[in-house]
């Protein structure tokens, strides 16, 4: 997130798009519910009609993978009707012209044809975000998990810049991120590109830094993805993967795919809390303490590191991850010594500029701290971008349309579309597992419209086979019109019916994440079949 | 003055409720049948309710003749006579209003708002045009000076003027509470907001009081006057009428007179031609009593569930969605167009140092006069209720007067010639509340009018604050076990202190003020109480579980008929010979008292 | 600001211009009890156990929603106000279970500290009291609206703080209680299961089930950490008894946060003592897994690697584990000169 999660109550307009507030960040979903009582308007843009939807000014229902065309549009209406910030066009930023020329020919009516939405509504909910003194923009995976993702993402900054909506409070692009150290992650260097924050691999300089420290001449070419390692284990290149903390099982895109790879590995290990879906096709186990076993940090969607604290000791003989790779370190004849995390974590930020003002003790005193911190003196940084992007002048990129990789055809009529519910997180080894959750929402359904659910000859409850170019499942139907004609929803948390097996791994070229968010599937009643 | 005679039949609640419907058809029917030209037409409650079905009959050149009690049977001959001989039939004429001839034989015929000893001690300033105008016809209120005030106001006069002037007047809340009603217009004048709102509280919820009902049946068009006024003068260009669904005939008659007055252009946009626009809604409560608490009704508008919420903020700073609110009620704002048109000093005239204008009460209980008298301040209480409602039927003896509802106190004999205004009669415990007056004489028991209108209060309770909650329970509680004869020593000194401890911290105004009807009735009539829990006696003979069926020995003619329907086998006595009622075993059913032809057996305390 | 000057039970108190008593009183460091008062919820004063006596004040107002004034003399201890304020919990009292033995709140109960404090160990009023069937029907938490003392927190909370609006307070007088709307079970209404409620009920009418018969709150250790699930970061309290997580509840210091909670964070916690959970190292042979030591699986995975060399060596790290796991992850494959590190950011 540009800015925090205490800011966006103050808003004057929330723009959500791609995110189902309310069920995948619920306590970020207050916040917005406080933000409408404080009189903020909603602009809802989604292809379900989610919860928020109901309280939006202005709710823009649109088909899966039109995310480009539909914010090319809020921009022409805003460029059209002179809405934009000129100032902060002219002072902060670059390209204006070419994206304004680009977005010329996404009228309101040619976008209405584009993604399914109204004319009217893209005007009103243009005017509404330019009018707003404060505007900010809540979006998640419904925007990035696209062949398209990044030009998603480009075209949001195209509004948020051309509004000055970015650099002060309660506005900006605010990704909110879905795992709880996802940014951490990052910022930790777990991408084949770059070390500890964002410092590229690549880059000579950062490579002597990191080299020098770990008493090791590093590579400086670029690794792979995860979709380029299971590609490599596929065909032999890769021979042996560890993974820690994952289950690719269920939450990666097309699994009978991965299956494959998985099976012509010559070696897996997996270190995890639980046997999962992944770690059942391991050679190796290695048994890892929860969150509740161990200290660290955890960075959270705001760029906040908060401390992690250890509530009781290990279970059975499982250690903490950072221990196991230490254990594992030493065996590789790598000598590592840390006695605690915290003596990870001070080689953490004497590494990382913008981790290097932060210790324990001021994550204890202070609650966190936003990175960047340069400076023990530094107090972190509450929203990015003020006075000045970390490039300089703010880019404008110039946006086409793309439609997603698969659309809806004769045989896959409908287009399936994933994500969460309040009650399950990611693919469920945690939640599944936990008593009272696992009682309350104990399976899946396919959410179909009720039209297309009477077309099918499907009733409520029905068990229907889902099925893409890439596999198949069954499910029960759950009949309603929050999804639109056309489209089907699932969420991808349970085993029993692992909609990934559907999904495309067609993969956005640049940030490489797998089109999770489009799939064209067919629908088909179970007990019909059976009759055939 | 109208060419063709006219008729005017009472249609409001009380009207209707003794038979003014019939009695309208009837002289539709009278009209039809004896071919006479007449405009036949309604008015609402003129106050003399005991008297309905009131109909008044004006010939062109003559006074109004009122006539009461009228029947459906009787009321086409009562026409005839009047229309076609001349002739007034003095079994129901009460009296003549205005100007004209008449007859020299009825000369003698009581001028009604002068002679007649309900009316005599009344000013009709709220009231004026009750009884005498048709409410559903807006003209009807015009010809009246109707809007005149509003005209004058938006024409000639600023915003803080008219708060000056309202100020000036001494006028003061008739809701309950008595605030200056020009100092809340001025706060809420003052008050910063992009938008103010006007609230009528018309949530009259009292038992015994139907003031506020009287006037929007009668006359709603001078509320809806008073409170376009009021939001000249505060800045607010919308207002919502809250009034009880309980009244369909009032509202009904409020939609009616907005509409009228819309097509008028005397509400709506750009009223009279001015820059000056007001809007109205009516909006029904649902039936709690705690809505008549400002702040539980403005929730209840707002669609939440009416609860009363701490003050301040007041409405006039945060009131209805949270923008500054001008509220008052019903009978404060028909007052306004007199205090604009008369001016205040001469409003300002009527009444007390520090209670201006005049009061109306619902007059109720046990009075020969019963119905809606509006008094000047400063009558004492015995005028009220000896002269204007005639005292104590059936010559009874007085014992204490209900004054302000459940939230008001019980005030004894000794305390009538207090003056009705704001202070004394919160001096006595009471307090003026919305203008009920409920009158008690001797066969009333004072521990069990304590329990009914806690039973009142206790129901009616929002159930936020805890002592009103759980308080007025408990204080209820006592009190069934004192009326049931199970009443200790100790509870007398309980209720007090209860009592005191709801007062001193419940939240709302009808939570402070719900333990009053208990702690007044301790304060004058404690003896009975004391009868109650030490003699286990109801001197008044009310309490049921403290009394007996006892049987007469001289009545008695053993005729047996009270054992065989006693249905726990509590009466015993051989076939003509003296019975007798086994107390301990007898469940108090009265059964027997019914079958007794000898009226041998009586509750006896 | 402006600051005001006040009087408290005899001191003088700085205060700025729209604090309530209450707050003029915390600044003083003078404690008042309260049941409904919240500041994280819009002041109701409802419960009626603050009150204090006020110099020329007519009756005792509520020092949670009244505002100061300069010169304000205030008692919060007078005789009257205790009186007051023993009354109201003598109420209370008496419309309340007496089964602190079994209460899962005992220990931790305004009530009971209250009435302990002033000496209320019965209730004056005996009469009729509350009878309403525990609703156990779902998995999450019990409501038990007998040990309700409407304060109405719970409803605001769920009002206020998360928006739900799924309680409120149903029936009048001393019918009132606090209910879904038509007294459906909870399941059944717009509740999400945040449990806000459950951690903001002064007495026991609202019990985390998981939670329920596991320990008593003076031998549970309160551990601040961060929420295992979404990205917002909430800071949590997790309830330690001996080695086990007996409960959770949100932290109002946490700034991601400020103590809100969704079903996940408060209720998600048990799977850490599944028997699912993996105590040993796991080796697979002949296509099933065998129990191994540390040493030999490390020894199997250290072989496994150095053959597959750098080019060959590939690693998934996590964006569920800490950054000290994930720096070290990264450093083991990189050191091992594979930059094929990645992790489910994508995802």
């Amino acid at each position: 997130m540009t800015n925090s999660i205490d800011e966006v109550e103050n808003a004057d307009c929330l723009l959500i798009s791609g995110s189902n507030t309310t069920e995948a960040h619920p306590v970020i979903g207050y916040r917005v519910r406080k933000a409408l009582k404080n009189g903020a308007k909603l602009i809802v843009i989604e292809p379900r009609r989610i919860e928020l939807a109901d309280y939006a000014d202005v709710f823009v229902q649109i088909k899966p993978g039109t995310n480009e065309a539909i914010f090319n549009g809020l921009l022409h209406v805003i460029i059209k009707e002179d809405l934009y910030d000129k100032e902060f066009v002219a002072e902060r930023t670059e390209g204006f012209e070419e994206v304004k020329a680009a977005v010329e020919k996404y009228t309101p009516e040619y976008v209405a044809e584009i993604t399914g939405a109204n004319a009217e509504d893209i005007v009103e909910a243009a005017r509404i975000y330019a009018a707003a003194d404060k505007a900010s923009v809540l979006y998640t995976m419904g925007i990035t998990q696209h062949s398209s993702g990044t030009n998603n993402v480009l075209a949001i900054a195209n509004l948020v810049m051309a509004t000055g909506n970015i650099g002060r409070e309660s506005t900006g692009m605010n990704p909110l991120r879905g795992q709880n150290n996802v940014q951490g992650a990052c910022d930790m260097g777990a991408l084949p590109v770059v070390f500890t924050g964002y410092q590229p691999v690549v880059d000579p300089a950062a490579n002597e830094k990191f080299s020098k420290a770990w008493g090791v001449s590093l590579n400086d070419k670029p690794g792979l993805t995860v979709t380029e390692i299971f590609k490599g284990a596929k065909d032999g290149t890769v021979k042996a993967v560890y993974i820690m903390g994952e289950n690719p099982m269920i939450s990666d895109a097309d699994l009978n795919h991965l299956e494959e790879s998985l099976d012509k590995l010559e070696f897996l290990v997996v270190q995890d809390i639980f046997l999962t879906e992944t770690a059942q096709y391991a050679d190796v186990v290695l048994p890892a303490c929860t969150f509740a076993e161990k200290d660290g940090t955890f960075v959270n969607t705001e760029r906040r590191v908060q401390k992690v604290n250890k509530a009781i000791g290990p279970i059975g003989e499982s250690k903490a991850d950072w221990e196991i790779i230490m254990a594992l370190a030493n065996k590789l004849g790598i000598d590592w010594n840390y006695g605690s995390a915290e003596d990870v974590f001070k080689e953490i930020t004497s590494l990382t500029p913008s981790y290097a003002g932060i210790t324990y003790q001021r994550l204890e005193e202070e609650e966190g701290i936003q990175w960047p911190c340069p400076t023990e003196d530094h107090p972190g940084t509450k929203f990015l971008h003020q006075g000045k992007f970390s490039r300089g002048l703010g880019k404008f990129h110039p946006i086409e349309h793309q439609p997603p990789a698969e659309s809806p055809d004769e045989d896959y009529p409908f287009i399936l579309t994933t994500g969460r519910n309040l009650y399950h997180y990611h693919t469920a080894s945690m939640t599944g597992r936990s008593k009272g959750i696992k009682e309350f929402s104990f399976e899946d359904t396919l959410r179909i419209n009720p039209e297309d659910a009477a077309a099918l000859g499907v009733a409520d409850g029905d068990m229907v086979k889902v099925a893409s170019r890439r596999g198949e499942i069954q499910v029960k139907a759950e009949i309603t019109d929050t999804v639109g004609k056309g489209v089907v929803f699932m969420t991808f948390h349970f085993s029993d019916s692992p909609v990934n097996k559907l999904t495309n791994c067609v993969i956005d070229p640049i940030a490489k994440i797998p089109e999770l968010k489009v799939s064209a599937v067919k629908v088909e009643k179970v007990a019909e079949m059976a009759a055939k | 003055m109208t060419a063709k005679p006219k008729i005017v039949v009472g249609l409001g609640t009380c009207g209707i409720a003794a038979g003014g419907r019939e009695v309208y058809k009837a002289i539709e029917k009278a009209l039809t049948d004896n071919s006479i030209d007449a405009e036949l037409t309604q008015t609402g409650c003129i106050g003399a309710c005991e008297n309905e079905v009131l109909v008044d009959i004006v010939k062109p050149g003559q006074p109004r003749i009122s006539y009461g009690k009228v029947t459906e049977e009787k009321i086409g001959e009562v026409i005839t006579n009047h229309l076609l001989n001349d002739k007034i039939d003095r079994e129901f004429a009460l009296g003549k209003i205005g100007e004209g001839e008449l007859p020299a034989e009825y000369d003698d015929l009581p001028n009604f708002f002068v002679d007649l000893p309900f009316y005599e001690k009344q000013v009709r300033l709220c009231l004026r045009n009750c009884g005498f105008i048709n409410p559903e016809v807006i003209d009807e209120y015009v010809e009246r000076d109707g809007y005149e005030a509003l005209k004058k106001v938006i024409t000639e006069m600023k915003p803080e003027e008219v708060v000056d002037v309202v100020k000036k007047s001494g006028l003061r809340g008739r809701g309950g509470g008595g605030f200056s009603t020009g100092l809340k217009w001025e706060f809420t004048m003052k008050a910063v907001g992009d938008k103010k709102y006007v609230v009528c509280n018309a949530d009259e919820g009292d038992p015994g009081a139907f003031m506020d009902r009287s006037i929007l049946e009668g006359d709603p068009h001078s509320v809806m006057e008073g409170m376009a006024i009021a939001g000249y003068a505060v800045g607010a260009d919308e207002g919502y009428v809250y009034c009880r669904a309980e009244y369909p005939l009032a509202v009904k008659r409020l939609k009616l007179a907005i509409e009228q007055a819309k097509e008028k252009n005397l509400l709506g946009e750009n009223i009279m031609g001015t820059d000056f626009s007001f809007d109205l809604k009516v909006k029904e409560g649902a039936g709690a009593f705690v809505c008549g608490e400002e702040t539980a009704l403005l929730m209840s508008i707002e669609g939440k569930r009416g609860m009363p919420r701490p003050r301040p903020p007041f409405p006039a700073n945060e009131g209805l969605f949270a923008k500054p609110t001008c509220l008052n009620n019903v009978e404060t704002f028909a007052n306004v167009p007199v205090v604009i048109l008369d001016g205040p000093d001469k409003f300002a005239s009527i009444g007390t140092e520090g209670s201006k204008g005049t009061k109306v009460f619902a007059l109720t209980g046990s009075i020969n006069r019963t119905g809606l008298a509006e008094v000047p301040m400063g009558i004492t209480l015995k005028e009220v209720v000896f002269d204007v409602a005639g005292g104590i039927i059936d010559d009874g003896k007085f014992k204490a007067v209900q004054a302000g509802g459940p939230s008001g106190g019980c005030i004894p004999e000794d305390l009538l010639h207090l003056p009705i205004d704001y202070d004394s009669l919160t001096g006595a415990g009471a307090m003026m509340g919305s203008g009920g007056l409920v009158v008690m004489g001797e066969d009333t028991c004072m521990v069990d009018i304590a329990r009914y209108f806690l039973t009142f209060t206790q129901s009616e309770s929002c159930g936020k604050c805890t002592p009103c909650r759980e308080g007025t329970k408990r204080m209820l509680e006592i009190l069934q076990r004192i009326v049931a004869g199970e009443g200790e020593p100790e509870d007398i000194e309980k209720l007090k202190t209860l009592g005191e401890a709801i007062k001193d911290t419940a939240l709302c105004g009808l939570g402070q003020t719900a333990p009053n009807p208990v702690l007044t009735t301790l304060r004058y009539f404690q003896d009975e109480y004391e009868k109650h829990i030490f003699d286990k006696r109801c001197v008044a003979g009310i309490c049921v579980d403290l009394m007996v069926y006892l049987i007469d020995a001289e009545l008695c003619n053993g005729c047996g008929r009270c054992r065989k329907a006693c249905p726990v086998g509590a009466v015993s006595g051989e076939k003509k010979e003296l019975h007798t009622i086994d107390t301990e075993t007898c469940i108090k059913c009265g059964v027997c008292v019914e079958k007794c032809k000898q009226e041998a057996i009586s509750l006896q305390s | 600001m402006t600051k005001l000057n006040v009087t408290i039970n005899g001191l003088p108190v700085e205060a700025e211009a729209g604090m309530t008593i209450l707050e003029a009183a915390e600044l003083a460091g003078i404690d008042i009890p309260t049941f409904c008062h919240d500041p994280q919820l819009v002041g109701a004063g409802a419960c009626r156990i603050c009150i204090v006596e006020v110099e020329n004040a007519r009756n005792l107002p509520a020092s949670c929603v009244t505002p100061i004034w300069d010169g304000m003399v205030i008692n919060t201890e007078s005789d009257r106000a205790v009186q007051a304020r023993k009354a109201n919990l003598s109420l209370l009292l008496a419309n309340h279970p007496l089964d602190c033995l079994t209460c899962e709140k005992s220990g931790a109960c305004s009530l009971q500290d209250y009435c302990y404090k002033y000496g209320v160990s019965e209730t004056d009023y005996v009469g009729e009291g509350k009878d309403y069937a525990v609703e156990d029907s779902n998995p999450f938490y019990e409501r038990d609206m007998n040990k309700c003392i409407l304060c109405g927190k719970c409803a605001r909370v769920c009002h206020e703080i998360n928006g739900a609006g799924a309680i409120d307070y149903a029936f009048r007088g001393f019918t009132s209680t606090i209910s879904p709307a038509f007294g459906e079970p909870v399941e059944n209404s717009p509740c999400v299961f945040c449990g806000m409620c459950t951690d903001i009920c002064p007495v026991g009418a609202l019990t985390p089930k998981l939670s329920k018969g596991k320990g008593r709150v003076w031998e549970i250790n309160k551990v601040k950490t961060i929420c295992p699930y979404c990205g917002t970061g909430c800071a949590i309290d997790l309830h330690v008894k001996g080695n086990e997580i007996v409960g959770a509840s949100g932290n109002r210091e946490g700034l991601a946060n400020k103590g809100h909670v969704c079903v996940k964070g408060h209720y998600g916690w048990d799977f850490v003592h599944s028997p699912d959970r993996l105590t040993k190292p796991l080796i697979k042979k002949d296509g099933k897994f065998e129990e191994a030591s540390w040493d030999e699986a490390l020894s199997l995975v250290a072989d496994k690697f150095k053959a597959a060399g750098a080019e060959g060596l590939a690693g998934l790290s996590s964006a569920r584990c800490t950054n000290e796991d994930n720096y070290l992850f990264q450093k083991l494959l990189r050191m091992m000169g594979s930059n094929s590190v990645d992790h489910c950011a994508r995802l």
